[in-house]
């Protein structure tokens, strides 16, 4: 899982880190699954799993390509709001007799719309990313209400129902966990396995960089919001048909869940470094400390504070690991290595 | 973008120049321009709009996010954001109410305790961001749960109702000062004074833009950073805590939601009253007026027959019409410099 995913050439070291990121990952899911074991004699069954799996999945399917984009340096918070606009407008046409197989790709389309929008305000613009998706995430949010308003719609049929709820025959594995599964080695392919990722890594890294090496910058970003925008849209399908039901707050306070399990998973917030196994292992993670602390009887506000904590601690364990590398390297009268090559490191909001 | 230094100088005119330029570099001015003539809209359509105790009744609620946007632009001003604001609001809001119907401590100490479990925790993020050196987004993403968890965890299911609180604590919310100036509204007025002569007249203010417009340039001038950073999160959360008095005196009914999904509005109130979140530019004058802004907006839709549910959609288009108005404008900028350097 390691060296297999390697990261752009001559960063030895950093590989080296990042490495050891998704092994503490590792780790932590091995600990979690021990933990969750003497807790209940329940948690390590297959219906249980299944269960743990299914209610994070929307959430692991936005972080695919939410990794990419923040490894691009960028953020999209609008990610909750294109869930909860496609899961109205998949409403609103099944509501008015469009049948779902004419619904489904109209809400793709319009995904890929509102990701065309974000990317070309943020990379045509020149505009940070953050406000940019911020006034997108109440616009896009605003458009469901005004599609839907405050009705639900739930007489879908059980065949589309079947897709969010259901397992694949003859398993108990959720249908939304091979669309996961298959997003997560799609875009990890892409991400680490062809220029296309390295370019990503390249305008992460450096943008002004990458577009005098002849990456065309506009076009990357631009694509990569359109991409987040289909994924986000295609989670809201999923959400909608597990939820047997489509309403406009659909998805509400996703993004932070959505972020968090990102970071969690070793990627720079400041762009230029990350791995999808580091951010799909987080995943993992989240869903097993979960269930383990709900079957603990932690309540889930109990798990927010836990989850905070676990976010802040990624970002700090790293650091200590970094300045403590760094001083044995002094002491042994080697180089330092070069401070910009911390996964975390610290650097300016820009 | 490295140009934003260019506009560092708060309320900076340049002598010369049209209406136009004057009014497109002054955020407060274009804003005020701006609400000046929607509200003229608004009563043609709305006679209601224009009475006096509708536009009392809108500042007094526009002040509570006046106030925290204060403190979010100081800590946006520095190149950093804080996330957390809404749950250090919420805990505040809760804890106060709390107090005061278990009858603990009188009002004036409930209130005081109130701000300083604000400062408390805005003093926590501080330490997470400048001590143990984690980007402020993702320090406060993680505040923002860890904050609201406790907020929950305190709280659990019980409700402070308007009954539990002492009577007339509710009051400052619904007076207004010589028949016209609701109190919450001079409370946001003090505020804003005393941020905006600090951060022009004293040399933390300057400070404050120095780390914010360039922390390279900062660091080799000898700016302390880290300290300023850390006493921006701090003023942070201390307004925080005068937003969250402010908002139980308002609401009166408090649980452990309170201020659940605010943050967003106060960000937006910060970048509509033109503070860059690229740091280092923007004033609090402006912040506090995006709040009125926004506030007023919320307030007119539906008296110009908008149902409530476009009220989200107006925000996002404000923000993204705010955003690229500032773009344009530093562009323009950029270039008149660089010909007027030419020449």
């Amino acid at each position: 899982m390691s060296t297999a995913v390697a990261a752009p050439r001559g960063q030895r070291r950093w590989m080296s880190l990042l490495a050891r990121w998704e092994t503490l990952l590792v780790l932590a899911l091995i600990g979690l699954i021990a933990l969750g074991t003497t807790l209940s004699p329940f948690f390590l069954t297959a219906g249980n799993f299944s269960n743990l799996i299914a209610a994070l999945m929307e959430v692991a399917i936005m972080a695919m390509p939410m990794t990419l984009i923040i490894v691009a340096g960028e953020i999209d918070l609008s990610v909750e709001s294109m869930a909860g606009l496609s899961s109205a407008i998949l409403g609103f046409l099944w509501g008015a007799g469009v049948p779902l197989w004419v619904g489904i790709p109209v809400v793709l389309f319009v995904g890929a719309l509102g990701g065309l929008l974000n990317g070309l305000i943020v990379a045509r613009g020149g505009l940070p990313s953050l406000v940019v998706t911020l006034g997108t995430l109440a616009l896009f949010r605003g458009m469901a209400l005004i599609v839907l308003g405050p009705r639900g719609v739930s007489d879908f049929p059980s065949a589309f129902t079947e897709l969010g709820f259901g397992h694949v025959p003859g398993t108990l594995i959720p249908w939304p966990f091979v669309v996961f599964l298959g997003l997560a080695l799609l875009l990890g392919i892409v991400l680490h396995r062809t220029w296309i990722g390295r370019q990503v890594f390249a305008i992460g890294k450096n943008a002004d960089t990458a577009r005098f090496s002849g990456v065309r910058v506009t076009r990357v970003r631009v694509s990569l919001f359109v991409l987040s925008g289909v994924i986000a849209s295609l989670a809201g399908v999923i959400l909608t048909s597990r939820l047997s039901s489509a309403r406009a707050d659909a998805g509400s306070g996703m993004t932070l869940t959505v972020a968090t399990v990102v970071l969690l998973g070793g990627v720079n917030i400041f762009g230029g470094s990350g791995t999808i196994p580091g951010v799909a292992l987080a995943v993992l993670c989240v869903a097993v400390m979960q269930n383990a602390l709900r079957l603990a009887n932690v309540t889930v506000e109990v798990q927010s504070i836990a989850l905070g904590l676990l976010l802040i601690l990624s970002v700090v364990i790293p650091n200590f690991a970094h300045q403590a590398k760094s001083a044995v390297d002094r002491v042994r009268g080697g180089r330092p290595p070069p401070t910009d090559s911390v996964p975390h490191g610290e650097a300016a909001l820009s | 973008m490295a140009d934003t230094s260019a506009m560092a100088a708060p309320g900076a005119i340049q002598t010369r120049g049209s209406w136009v330029s004057v009014f497109a570099r002054q955020r407060e001015l274009s804003l005020i321009a701006i609400m000046v003539v929607l509200g003229a809209l608004v009563s043609i359509v709305a006679p209601q709009f224009l009475t006096l105790s509708n536009l009392t009744a809108v500042a007094a609620l526009a002040s509570i996010y006046a106030v925290a946007a204060v403190g979010e632009a100081l800590v946006i001003i520095t190149r950093n954001i804080d996330l957390s604001v809404e749950a250090m609001i919420g805990v505040v809001a809760y804890c106060v109410a709390s107090i005061l119907e278990r009858h603990v401590l009188d009002a004036p100490a409930a209130i005081g305790i109130g701000i300083g479990i604000g400062l408390a925790l805005g003093m926590a993020n501080g330490v997470i961001v400048t001590l143990l050196r984690v980007p402020s987004i993702v320090a406060t993403l993680g505040t923002l749960s860890i904050f609201r968890g406790l907020d929950y965890v305190i709280a659990g299911s019980h409700q402070v109702a308007l009954a539990g609180l002492p009577p007339g604590f509710t009051d400052p919310a619904r007076t207004n000062l010589m028949g016209f100036l609701p109190v919450f509204v001079l409370v946001a007025l003090v505020v804003v004074v005393l941020g905006t002569v600090v951060l022009r007249s004293t040399r933390f203010g300057r400070q404050v833009y120095a780390v914010g417009s360039n922390p390279e340039a900062a660091a080799i001038l000898g700016i302390p950073a880290r300290l300023v950073e850390f006493v921006a999160f701090s003023v942070c959360g201390l307004l925080a805590g005068v937003a969250g008095v402010m908002w139980v005196m308002f609401f009166g009914t408090i649980n452990g939601t309170a201020g659940t999904g605010i943050v967003l509005s106060i960000i937006a109130a910060v970048v509509v009253g033109g503070v860059s979140t690229l740091g280092g530019s923007g004033t609090i004058a402006g912040a506090a007026l995006g709040a009125l802004f926004l506030g007023f907006t919320a307030n007119a839709l539906p008296l110009v027959g908008l149902s409530q549910f476009w009220l989200q959609a107006i925000y996002g288009l404000v923000i993204l019409v705010a955003v690229s108005a500032d773009a344009v404008i530093l562009r323009r900028l950029q270039r008149a410099t660089a010909e007027r350097r030419a020449r």
